[in-house]
């Protein structure tokens, strides 16, 4: 029986839940600007995550390499353009 | 009448009128032709729906070649207006207009299309699959691509062509200093576009990693299906980009918001930041596939593998990321401090690098090769030293000190069209003329061809060389006239007879087609050039079904080895091939976009809505169709093949 109890999606399934409920709290408790939006962040990245994971089965084919370079390399040129636009707009402008 | 008014040319002339008419009856002749010719038919069932890689590859081909004239023609008119001081051939607002749909035609609609015909055409063949991974999408990508075109391309005789640079940067081409409906064209006809050529991406991707032929590893596959897949990479994560700031920029237009206005907490320099985000990785997605097309002929014609196979590979995969983290050196002289510049002034130097790794593996190609110097070779032979010396330009630009010299001056325009016109010109036409006998049965003549392809290698050093002296001297881009006391009128003069050269050259590409289309030998070979990949083992014209066998790989040369070693490539028997079927929706789909698009620029909002409404309806019906495509039978594979001359030989 417990190869057949679908145990890390029922976990998922809960962690999402949570994740939300979370996020919730941001909007009923009286947080800073701060603090909310970092709360908020990590609790949408983690679900996302999450989701592709667990619910799109991201690892579970054979193409699970190109999957992950695929989000990996997502991740490395959206950072880099985040912070560059940053570096170039913002921080590094006299 | 009012309603009208909306749709005149806010800055005509006779030219823009003789346009009209010249637009107008050529529209009548064609719909004459086809009626009178009974070709309707013919159309939509061969061309309009058709799913099949090999004829979208040939529909993108004929709309690059024509907006390459379309281009060159704006091109000619700014040499003759520049040729000498204080012309009057054109004035301010028309040099404006011209110059930037220059520019959005020849890198969006003319090298754009150019590098998916040859992509379309060639990767599938090259990997031994039957089609893209998803034709449907593929027939969708080049009719949003077509209309996308079209709807750029009428701008100038309704509403008024964009007139803020092909960079369009705010707040110029806010609502403030561009009051025409210019501008919206460019932000939706690019989007149009821009969508399909997403949507090649994907395909591409999907395509070269999942339908290669039995034993064809990734480091076993031919150099040009390798720079498609990484230029398809850089699409999928650069065209994003593009599709986020021109939606920005429409929403700025037509409803009013402060994205990139300058003030109401709008940044103006927001779009130019998320201009290049996309731009220069579009550089990129430009020059990899003519890098591809070079390894392809240089091999061929050089008659020795491609030197460095690995460090080629390894040299694309390193450019897909640098070419994320330069693009702040298009706006040096912008105003953020010395610390950005030099960062980006380093990764700007540091792309070099693997460039000069590929520039170095062709040059020991060449080395010690029995090389036969055919129209595609000279193409890539020339291109080597031109494009040198617009890449090493491009480094002198890299530095941020002495770019505030060369910023925004002919130099500039020198640099960059010495890399594009080599980089990818040079690159299409020697690719069109190498894989011309496998889409078309025969060969263009090489007599013309050579003809050509020096007086556009000439014509380029001649049209562009002189700008980087005007450049240094001080001669600003984008200005439509200068006076005599500058000094530049001779450097002009022969910018202009060189743009002349170019053209003669087009022109004999042109009648090289016509010419070889009456007179050229249908008896060929399917392998004319005694090439190396696999795309040479099926028929000229390919079939339907492109191979009757599906190849076995075991080998960089797989094809070369089948040739001279006797290695089996095709093992097995006929088998039903499972093909396919052809849909009108990707036509009627864009065609709706095309409206939607038309009506979003004039702000004719309940045509928008109900085009809008259309669209959706094209995608339900897709999700809810049932295609399953249908079956080639093993006897009407064998009655091809004997007619094309029999299979396995």
């Amino acid at each position: 029986m417990k190869e057949l109890f679908p145990r890390k999606q029922l976990l998922g399934f809960v962690s999402s839940l949570i994740l939300t409920i979370v996020a919730l709290l941001v909007y009923f408790l009286d947080f800073s600007f701060t603090v909310g939006l970092t709360i908020l962040l990590i609790t949408a990245f983690t679900q996302a995550a999450l989701q592709l994971v667990v619910f799109m089965h991201a690892g579970e084919t054979k193409d699970r390499g190109a999957i992950y370079t695929n989000i990996y390399y997502g991740i490395i040129i959206a950072l880099l353009t985040i912070f560059g636009s940053l570096l170039a707009l913002a921080w590094g402008y006299v | 009448m009012e309603f009208f008014e909306r749709f005149a040319i806010p800055h005509p002339s006779p030219a823009i009128y003789a346009s009209m008419v010249a637009i107008g009856l050529t529209v009548i002749a064609i719909i004459v032709g086809l009626t009178y010719f009974k070709k309707w038919g013919y159309l939509w069932r061969e061309w309009i729906t058709t799913v099949d890689h090999k004829r979208i590859g040939i529909m993108y081909l004929i709309s690059a070649l024509l907006m390459l004239f379309r281009g060159g023609v704006d091109a000619i008119m700014m040499r003759a207006q520049l040729a000498v001081p204080e012309n009057t051939l054109l004035d301010s607002q028309h040099y404006n207009e011209i110059f930037s749909t220059h520019g959005v035609v020849m890198i969006i609609f003319m090298a754009m299309p150019f590098i998916i015909a040859l992509m379309n055409y060639i990767v599938p063949l090259q990997i031994g699959a039957r089609d893209v991974a998803f034709p449907r999408l593929n027939a969708l990508s080049f009719w949003l691509f077509f209309m996308g075109a079209m709807l750029f391309n009428i701008s100038f005789v309704i509403g008024g062509s964009p007139d803020a640079g092909w960079t369009s940067y705010f707040p110029l081409a806010g609502n403030e200093f561009s009051k025409s409906v210019g501008t919206n064209y460019y932000m939706i006809a690019i989007q149009i576009a821009g969508l399909g050529t997403l949507m090649t991406g994907i395909n591409f991707i999907a395509t070269i990693l999942k339908m290669r032929a039995p034993g064809m590893t990734l480091m076993k596959m031919p150099m040009f299906t390798w720079s498609a897949l990484i230029t398809n990479i850089i699409i999928v994560f650069a065209f994003p980009v593009l599709t986020v700031a021109l939606a920005m920029g429409t929403m700025d237009r037509l409803f009013a918001t402060h994205f990139f206005t300058t003030g109401n907490g709008g940044m103006d320099m927001l779009w130019a930041n998320l201009f290049w985000v996309w731009g220069h990785p579009e550089v990129y997605i430009l020059i990899l596939p003519a890098f591809g097309v070079y390894s392809e002929v240089i091999p061929t014609f050089a008659r020795r593998n491609l030197y460095g196979y690995r460090s080629m590979v390894w040299s694309m995969v390193i450019i897909c990321l640098l070419s994320f983290l330069v693009w702040v050196h298009h706006f040096f002289t912008m105003g953020q401090g010395a610390l950005v510049n030099s960062i980006f002034s380093i990764t700007t130097m540091a792309i070099a690098v693997p460039t000069g790794i590929k520039i170095f593996n062709w040059l020991f190609t060449l080395w010690k090769g029995k090389i036969r110097i055919t129209t595609p070779m000279l193409y890539s032979l020339l291109f080597i030293p031109i494009f040198t010396i617009g890449g090493v330009t491009g480094v002198m630009l890299a530095m941020s000190a002495a770019d505030y010299q060369y910023h925004n001056t002919m130099f500039l325009v020198a640099h960059f069209h010495l890399v594009i016109i080599p980089g990818v010109v040079f690159a299409m036409l020697a690719g069109l003329t190498y894989w011309w006998p496998k889409m078309f049965g025969f060969m263009l003549n090489e007599r013309i061809g050579k003809w050509a392809a020096w007086l556009i290698g000439i014509g380029t050093c001649v049209a562009f060389f002189p700008m980087f002296i005007s450049g240094l001297d001080g001669q600003a881009r984008r200005m439509f006239t200068y006076s005599e006391a500058t000094g530049f009128g001779i450097w002009n003069m022969i910018a202009f007879f060189g743009a002349i050269m170019l053209a003669v050259g087009f022109v004999l590409i042109v009648y090289n087609i016509y010419y070889s289309t009456r007179y050229a030998s249908r008896d060929i070979p399917a392998d004319p050039w005694d090439a190396r990949s696999l795309e040479w083992a099926t028929h000229s014209p390919v079939p339907e079904y492109n191979f009757a066998i599906t190849p076995d790989v075991n080998s960089r040369d797989a094809f070369w080895n089948h040739k001279k070693n006797n290695q089996k490539l095709f093992k097995g028997d006929y088998q039903e091939i499972h093909m396919p079927n052809n849909s009108g929706v990707p036509f009627i789909m864009s065609a709706l976009f095309f409206v939607f698009g038309f009506a979003m620029v004039f702000s004719v909002w309940i045509l928008a809505i109900i085009s809008a409404i259309g669209i959706f309806a094209c995608m339900g019906h897709r999700s809810l169709e049932k295609d399953h495509g249908h079956h080639l039978s093993v006897d009407h594979i064998k009655e091809t093949e004997e007619k094309l001359g029999g299979a396995n030989s």
